[in-house]
C-alpha cells in the first residue's frame, strides 16, 4: 500500500532524527500514507507505517487517533475544516460554518453523496486575525472567507 | 505611537522571507560576530540577562535564566522551537514563519553556541502545514550558504536544526508534551521534575523556547542586552507582537514595545468595529482571565500590568469583544475547546473539562440552575494545580475571569432562560467581517 515514492519521502523524514530513533518519523510517515490514501488511513496503512518504521501497530495506531489531522475513515475528495473557535466566530466562522453546511447539503462529519466534499468543523488554527477561516484537505489554508469566495472555492474543486 | 517593529521590521509580506532578503536586512550579522568573536556562552546568556526576554511563549520564563539551566560539557543536547502556536488568539509566530524564518534559525544557532546544543527541532502547528514547508526550504538555504550545519562559516561549531510538524493536537504546545511528539507519541505531558534541561528530548539535556523567544535574539545580541530591554519598561523588556482579533477595524499582527498602553493597540487596530462599544477583552490568548472594557482601558500591555489587572500577557494575544457579544456564549465556545483538547491522562482535567463545559452549555441554553455558579466555582478550583500540565488551569481560568466580571450577565441568564443580549444582536454582531487588510 505504501508506494515506492512514499517510502522515499518517509526516508527522507527518519534521516531527520538521530540514529536509533525512526519513532520520531511517525508523524510524517502517517500523513505521508495519508495523503496517497484518498485523504485516510485504513488499517492496512497502519500496519504499514508500523512495519515500516518497525514500531508496534498499536503505538502507530494511538498516534494516528490522537492527533485530529488524521482519518480514521473515509472522506470526500476534498475535506473542508471551518474553525469556528471564538476569535473566529466574532468575525463570521459560525456563518461561514452554516453557508457551507446549506450549499453543500450536509453537516459537520459528513460527506456529499458524490463523495466530493466532507465537512468538519476544526479548532483554532492559528490564523484568527484572517477570520473566517478553512483548511481544505489539511494544507491549504484559506482566509478571509466570504460567501462569494466560498462559491468561487466550491466551484474550483467541484471539477477537480 | 508605539508601533516599533524590530522582528518584523522591513520584512516584505510573502516575498521578503528568503535567505537573500535577510541577509539585505542584516540578517546573521550577530552570528558572524558570535562566532568570529568567540563570545563565550557565559557572556552570551549574560547578554541574553540583561535584556530581560522573557519567554514569548505565554509562561514569561527569563530566557537567559533558562539557558543557564543547561547542563556544561559534551555530549548529544537538544533546543526545541516551540511554533504549535494553537492558544486561541493567537498567531504571531505564524507571521514570523511566513515573514522572517531566517530570524529563528539565526535565533537557534545562537542559542546553541550558548547552551551547548547539537541538534534542533522546531515543532510547527500542523494547520499551517504550508509554513513548514516553507521553514524546511528556509533551513536548506541556511545550510547551503554554510549559516547550519556542520563547520558553520568554516569554524568548528556544528548545529543542525530540522522541522518537525503537529497534526492538530492543542496540548502539544505543552513542552513535555512536545518533546513526547517529537518521540513519534501521543502527545501527553511528563511530570515535572525532571526538568527538560536535564532530561528532556530522548532523555538528553533540552531547552524549549517559542518562535518569538529565539526570533529575538539576533537583535538581542546586534544591539545588546540594556538596549534592548529599554525598548520596553523595567522587567518587561524589549518588543512584543500582539495578534489582535474579534471585533476590530484592522485585526492582525502588531509588534509594540513592551509597556504600550491598551488603548493605543486598540487605536492601531483601527478602533472597535461598527463604532460600538468595547465589552470586554482576552489580553492574553483564550486561557488568560477576561478583563472588562473599564478595566483593560487603563492598562498597558506588558506582563506586570496585565497581572496587577488580575489577568496576563501570556502569549500576547488580544480577544476584542464588543457590546454584542453574550459572555456566557463566548465563555461556552472556549470551555468547550479545553474540554476538547484534554489529552486525557489527568483525572481533574479530562473530567473537570467537560463538566464546565455541560454547566456553561446549559445555563446559554435556558437550563442552568441556581447552584451552577457555585458549581462552576468550585469545579474550576479543583482542577487549578492538579493537573501534570497547566492545560487544565487554562481551562479553569477563563471561567473564573468571566465569573469574576460577568457574574451578573450569567445570573440572568440562570433567572431569564435566555442571553441578555437579543440573538438578533448578537447574529449581527458575528457577521462575516471583510478586513480592510485582506
Ligand atoms: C496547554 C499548553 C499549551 C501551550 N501552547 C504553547 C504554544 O502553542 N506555543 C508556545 O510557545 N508555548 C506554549 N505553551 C508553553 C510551553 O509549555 C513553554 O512554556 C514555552 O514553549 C516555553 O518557551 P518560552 O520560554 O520561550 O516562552 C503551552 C503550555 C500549555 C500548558
Ligand atoms: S480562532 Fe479560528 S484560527 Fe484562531
Amino acid at each position: 500500500m505504501l508506494s515506492a515514492e512514499a517510502k522515499q519521502k518517509i526516508d527522507r523524514e527518519i534521516a531527520k532524527y538521530p540514529a536509533g530513533q525512526k519513532q520520531s518519523a511517525v508523524m510524517s510517515a502517517l500523513r505521508i500514507a495519508q495523503e496517497e490514501n484518498a485523504g485516510w488511513l485504513p488499517k492496512e496503512a497502519i500496519s504499514e507505517v508500523a512495519a515500516y518504521l518497525e514500531m508496534p501497530e498499536v503505538a502507530v495506531y494511538e498516534v494516528a487517533t490522537f492527533y485530529n489531522m488524521y482519518e480514521l475513515k473515509p472522506v470526500g475528495r476534498h475535506k473542508i475544516t471551518v474553525c469556528t473557535n471564538l476569535p473566529c466566530a466574532l468575525s463570521g466562522g459560525v456563518h461561514v460554518a452554516e453557508y457551507l453546511q446549506q450549499k453543500l447539503g450536509i453537516g459537520f462529519n459528513e460527506t456529499t453523496p458524490d463523495g466530493k466534499f466532507t465537512l468538519k468543523e476544526g479548532e483554532c488554527m492559528g490564523a484568527c486575525g484572517d477570520a473566517p477561516v478553512l483548511l481544505h484537505n489539511n494544507h491549504k489554508m484559506c482566509s478571509w472567507m466570504t460567501p462569494e469566495k466560498i462559491d468561487r472555492l466550491l466551484a474550483e474543486l467541484e471539477s477537480k | 505611537m508605539s508601533l516599533r517593529p524590530l522582528i518584523l521590521a522591513n520584512t516584505n509580506g510573502d516575498a521578503g522571507w528568503r535567505l537573500e532578503h535577510y541577509l539585505a536586512r542584516g540578517g546573521y550579522s550577530a552570528l558572524k560576530k558570535v562566532i568570529a568573536g568567540k563570545v563565550s556562552p557565559e557572556d552570551l546568556i549574560a547578554e541574553m540577562k540583561a535584556s530581560v526576554l522573557r519567554g514569548r511563549g505565554g509562561a514569561g520564563f527569563p530566557t537567559g535564566l533558562k539557558w543557564s539551566f543547561m547542563p556544561k560539557g559534551e555530549g548529544e543536547k537538544y533546543l526545541c522551537c516551540n511554533s504549535d502556536e494553537g492558544e486561541p488568539g493567537t498567531f504571531k509566530d505564524r507571521d514570523i514563519l511566513r515573514y522572517n524564518p531566517h530570524a529563528v534559525i539565526e535565533g537557534m544557532t545562537i542559542a546553541a553556541w550558548a547552551t551547548g546544543a547539537t541538534r534542533g527541532y522546531n515543532y510547527i502547528h500542523g494547520e499551517i502545514f504550508e509554513l513548514y514547508e516553507r521553514f524546511e526550504e528556509a533551513l536548506q538555504e541556511a545550510r547551503n550558504a554554510g549559516l547550519l550545519g556542520a563547520r558553520i562559516l568554516g569554524s568548528d561549531f556544528s548545529f543542525e536544526l530540522f522541522a518537525h510538524h503537529g497534526y492538530g493536537a492543542y496540548v502539544c504546545g505543552e513542552e513535555t508534551a512536545l518533546l513526547e511528539s517529537i518521540e513519534g507519541k501521543k502527545g501527553q505531558p511528563r511530570f515535572k521534575p525532571p526538568f527538560p534541561a536535564n532530561c528532556g528530548l530522548y532523555g538528553k539535556p533540552t531547552t524549549i523556547n517559542n518562535t518569538e523567544t529565539f526570533a529575538s535574539v539576533p537583535f538581542i545580541i546586534n544591539m545588546g542586552g540594556q538596549a534592548y530591554l529599554d525598548l520596553g519598561k523595567p522587567n518587561n523588556g524589549g518588543t512584543k507582537l500582539f495578534s489582535i482579533s474579534g471585533h476590530v477595524n484592522r485585526p492582525g499582527v502588531y509588534e509594540l514595545e513592551m509597556g504600550t498602553p491598551f488603548a493605543e493597540l486598540l487605536e492601531l487596530a483601527g478602533g472597535v468595529r461598527g463604532g460600538r462599544k468595547l465589552k470586554a477583552v482576552i489580553p492574553g490568548g483564550s486561557s488568560a482571565p477576561v478583563l472588562p472594557a473599564e478595566i483593560i482601558m487603563d492598562c498597558t500591555m506588558d506582563y506586570d500590568s496585565l497581572s496587577a489587572a488580575g489577568s496576563m500577557l501570556g502569549s500576547g494575544a488580544v480577544i476584542v469583544m464588543d457590546e454584542t457579544v453574550c459572555m456566557v456564549k463566548a465563555l461556552e465556545r472556549l470551555s468547550y475547546f479545553y474540554h476538547e483538547e484534554s489529552c486525557g491522562q489527568c483525572t481533574p482535567c479530562r473530567e473537570g473539562s467537560g463538566w464546565l463545559y455541560r454547566i456553561v452549555h446549559r445555563i446559554e441554553n435556558g437550563q442552568g440552575r441556581e447552584e451552577d455558579l457555585e458549581l462552576l466555582e468550585s469545579v474550576a478550583g479543583n482542577i487549578m494545580g492538579r493537573t501534570v500540565c497547566a492545560l487544565g488551569d487554562a481551562a479553569a481560568m477563563p471561567v473564573r475571569g468571566f465569573l469574576k466580571h460577568f457574574q451578573s450577565e450569567f445570573a440572568w441568564h440562570i433567572e431569564h432562560k435566555g442571553c441578555l443580549v437579543p440573538l438578533d444582536v448578537q447574529r449581527a454582531g458575528s457577521q462575516i467581517y471583510v478586513s480592510p487588510s485582506c
